[in-house]
């Protein structure tokens, strides 16, 4: 075994490994990204049924319903111009609120409402989720009182600060 | 007062650091032994000041000094005194000066015990460590000062996040920065090695303690921070991709490959220059870990871009230490030649794979939490890549991985001899087989990943075993044989066997608890009951609680299967904490260390009644048992004399391809 054969062979498997992962990553990423839409966008242009996305905006004030007793809960989401139906089963986020920021991710059914699978709400009270920040700014319903209440919050990323 | 006294110390420690850096670099330069001596007592004295600095701030942490911007903003004077103090690196400017702090105590032990290190070596790495002392301290005075004082001072400060206030939050940072700042040393090693443009099988032995240490203690901190996320968000996972998690394990993944190719260095003298830049690369993953969630990135690139000091200086910084660490390495990685050569089946040729899917891994974690920030800053669409990403990137490469590290141990340096590794590996190979078999037929042909995912932990820990019996010659010998040769080897391989076991009961309880646990989401009022995965769980009671901070109720279930007794009572509860107006809910667990019963209580709901959320999870203790396990593996390869002992003699003439006992 020669010192240039020897180094062939690291080349050779150093390339095959990368191939491999620049594949996997792409095909990921052409599978598993899952795009942030707002109400409006998902009003306007709506993603095909059944892939993942995430949707933010603020829970409609009156519009949290329980399904039958069980826990299942239905609500809207908006951004003040647009809205959107949202079914979710299971424990929400302990900051879960009517008129607060949050984000939803699922899939849309067949009937244009948005199955979640997760509710996230990793954020203290004050805090507005990025995207939902984003939307509404997109919106105009964007209020500056909002964006220092934001900003306090971001020494606090995700809730899972060191 | 003695907030300025503190502010007044880490401007001297800068002072410090500077001299730090230019003397001993000079004399190392110049080979004047006077110069170079400067760097033990400059580092010494660098830990002192950043500890006394250190010292004030948590003294104003302790006794609730609001005077103190950061004090107000994140303590108060009802919180429990554990929490008073970790709330010191809760905040971004307290953890910066922990870091600091950690950085001078791996400064101040390579002046104390690195007296076996030639003086030019040691002047070198000391004025390298000082370079990034001085890069943070300047960043901490410059743009996160956490001795600014408030004036007036508020009646009381506005509390830290009840999601933090947890024991197992507590301690978390201050293991992972001493990960993070560990790989400090290695960086800090691998620059001095290029500077001298030397690097040999001594030098992979002083650098391989200080990046065990780091290992161990990163390992130790993403473990208690998967745990915290298990039992305190509630959801049931222990791992969710996130970035801030990720910003922990690209780290992890790179100072693993990193270990394992110090190992070739130090015994076969080649793959040098890879090495070095692993050192290099491990660390720029723990800045870009460290910056990732404490510098608010993550909530707003755009605030965080527009930011013109915090977020200018973090990527000066950033671009300093990796740009500078890279060019020097581009001039002088190519006068590192490598001594040793091997077969690609041999025990090198089985670490390079290790190194090269380890590396490759890192860059797909790397991709997945980094694409969606960077689509973020060039105002492209908002996306966020969660758990199917790394289902589909991460996980594959993981597989070969677990299949070679087997194997790896039981070949021989230079020349492997696949037939016999093939013979010697049967009935590791044949039982793992058959679990993975059994299992998924067990399990009706369902959660297949789970199945496959049991087998490799089995062929892993067998073939582990395998490799444990081999070399203590049991049943190939008297009894009294094995048990010499048992006590005879050495710690290093010791530590390798512990943590290679490791990585297989974290995997099989990763695999398993992922597989076949079973949930159950209901609404239930005391007097309810509900059967989940076999076993009864009566909601008994509701009573109320309350702690220094916060109200609340706490529920009682008893958990039985089926006979008259219930074998555990679990009391979740729901935590309202008054200043932040938050209601948290407590998870309860009851353990077997084969299982775990995890209950949470959810929303109280009008018609009477809570949601709540149950959960069994076979086998979930040995998720956090193996990274512990590894932990103190590592810990054990740390304890081995050879790295005390025989470090310090550096050969005249560079090691011939001669091969030291295996190990």
């Amino acid at each position: 075994m020669t010192r240039k054969r020897r180094r062939l062979y690291m080349v050779v498997v150093g390339m095959v490994c990368l191939a491999v992962a620049t594949g996997l990553v792409l095909n990921a990423f052409n599978q598993d990204l899952v795009f942030f839409y707002s109400p409006s966008e998902v009003a306007k242009k709506p993603p095909v049924a059944g892939r993942m996305i995430r949707i933010g905006g603020l829970v409609e004030m009156g519009s949290v319903k329980r399904v039958g007793g069980g826990p299942g809960i239905v609500f809207k989401v908006t951004d003040g111009k647009f809205d959107l139906n949202v079914a979710y089963t299971g424990v929400l986020p302990d900051l879960f609120r009517e008129g607060q920021g949050v984000v939803a991710e699922g899939a849309l059914d067949q009937s244009g409402a948005l199955v979640a699978s997760q509710i996230l709400a990793k954020h203290d009270e004050k805090y507005m989720p990025p995207e939902v920040v984003a939307a509404l700014k997109k919106s105009g319903q964007w209020r500056e009182n909002e964006a220092a209440s934001a900003n306090a919050a971001a020494a606090l990323p995700g809730g899972k600060s060191l | 007062m003695i907030i300025e006294a503190g502010h007044f110390a880490l401007v001297l420690a800068l002072m410090v650091a500077l001299v730090q850096v230019v003397i001993p670099l000079w004399g190392a330069t110049t080979g004047r032994r006077v110069l170079m001596d400067v760097a033990e007592p400059a580092a010494l004295m660098q830990f002192v000041l950043v500890a006394i600095s250190f010292a004030a701030l948590l003294n104003a942490y302790i006794t609730s000094d609001f005077s103190v911007l950061t004090v107000a903003e994140n303590s108060h004077s009802t919180k429990p005194m554990m929490y008073k103090i970790s709330g010191l690196w809760g905040n971004h400017e307290g953890s910066m000066l922990l870091w600091v702090l950690i950085l001078t105590i791996y400064g101040a032990a390579v002046a104390l015990f690195g007296a076996g290190l030639p003086p030019a070596f040691r002047a070198r790495v000391l004025s390298v460590h000082a370079m990034i002392g001085v890069g943070f301290i300047l960043f901490i005075l410059l743009t996160s000062n956490p001795f600014l004082r408030i004036s007036p001072a508020p009646p009381d400060g506005q509390g830290m996040n009840p999601v933090l206030q947890d024991p197992g939050l507590a301690f978390h940072p201050p293991f992972l920065y001493l990960g993070y700042v560990g790989f400090s040393m290695a960086f800090s090693f691998a620059v001095a090695a290029l500077l001298e443009g030397r690097v040999d099988p001594a030098w992979a032995r002083w650098v391989r303690p200080w990046t065990l240490l780091a290992w161990c203690a990163l390992t130790a901190g993403i473990c208690l921070g998967s745990f915290w996320a298990y039992y305190e968000l509630g959801w049931g996972g222990w791992w969710a991709w996130d970035p801030v998690e990720n910003a922990s394990f690209m780290p992890w993944l790179s100072g693993t490959a990193l270990l394992h190719s110090a190992i070739v260095v130090e015994k076969r003298d080649t793959l040098k220059s890879w090495t070095i830049f692993l050192a290099l690369l491990t660390f720029a993953l723990s800045l870009v870990g460290t910056f990732l969630v404490r510098s608010g990135v993550l909530t707003s690139v755009h605030a965080f871009a527009s930011d013109p000091e915090r977020g200018a200086f973090i990527l000066l910084l950033l671009g300093l230490v990796i740009g500078g660490s890279l060019v020097l390495y581009a001039i002088r990685a190519p006068i590192l030649t490598p001594t040793g050569q091997f077969a690609p089946v041999s025990r090198e040729g089985a670490l390079v794979l290790n190194n090269l899917l380890l590396a490759t891994a890192t860059v797909t974690v790397f991709l997945g939490t980094l694409y969606p920030l960077f689509l973020d800053a060039i105002n492209g669409p908002k996306v966020s890549v969660g758990a199917p990403y790394y289902m589909a990137t991460f996980v594959p490469l993981m597989v070969p991985l677990l299949v070679a590290m087997a194997a790896g141990p039981l070949l021989t340096w230079k020349r492997g001899d696949l037939p016999g590794i093939a013979a010697r590996l049967r009935v590791p190979f044949g039982v793992s087989v058959a679990i993975m078999v059994g299992t998924s037929l067990m399990a009706g042909g369902k959660s297949a990943l789970a199945s496959i995912g049991i087998g490799l932990a089995a062929w892993v820990f067998l073939g582990t075993m395998q490799d444990l019996a081999g070399r203590v010659r049991l049943f190939q010998g008297p009894f009294s044989d094995t048990l010499r040769r048992l006590g005879a080897l050495p710690r290093a391989s010791w530590g390798m066997t512990i943590a290679h076991a490791g990585v297989a009961i974290t995997l099989a309880g990763m695999t398993v608890s992922t597989g076949w646990s079973a949930e159950g989401i209901q609404v239930m009022k005391p007097g309810d009951q509900v059967v989940v995965a076999g076993d009864i769980w009566h909601f008994d009671s509701t009573a109320p609680v309350s702690g220094s901070n916060w109200k609340g109720m706490q529920a009682q279930f008893s958990v039985s299967d089926g006979g008259a007794r219930p074998f555990t009572v679990l009391t979740p509860s729901r935590r309202t904490y008054s200043l932040q107006q938050m209601t948290l809910a407590k998870v309860a667990i009851h353990t077997n260390h084969l299982a775990n019963w995890y209950v949470v209580v959810g929303d109280p709901q009008p018609q009477g009644g809570w949601i709540v959320r149950i959960y069994w999870h076979p086998l979930a203790p040995w998720i956090w048992y193996g990274f512990l396990i590894m932990a103190a593996g590592g810990a054990v390869s740390l304890s081995d004399r050879r790295l005390r002992i025989g470090a310090p003699v550096r050969r005249p003439v560079v090691a011939s391809g001669k091969s030291h006992a295996a190990a």
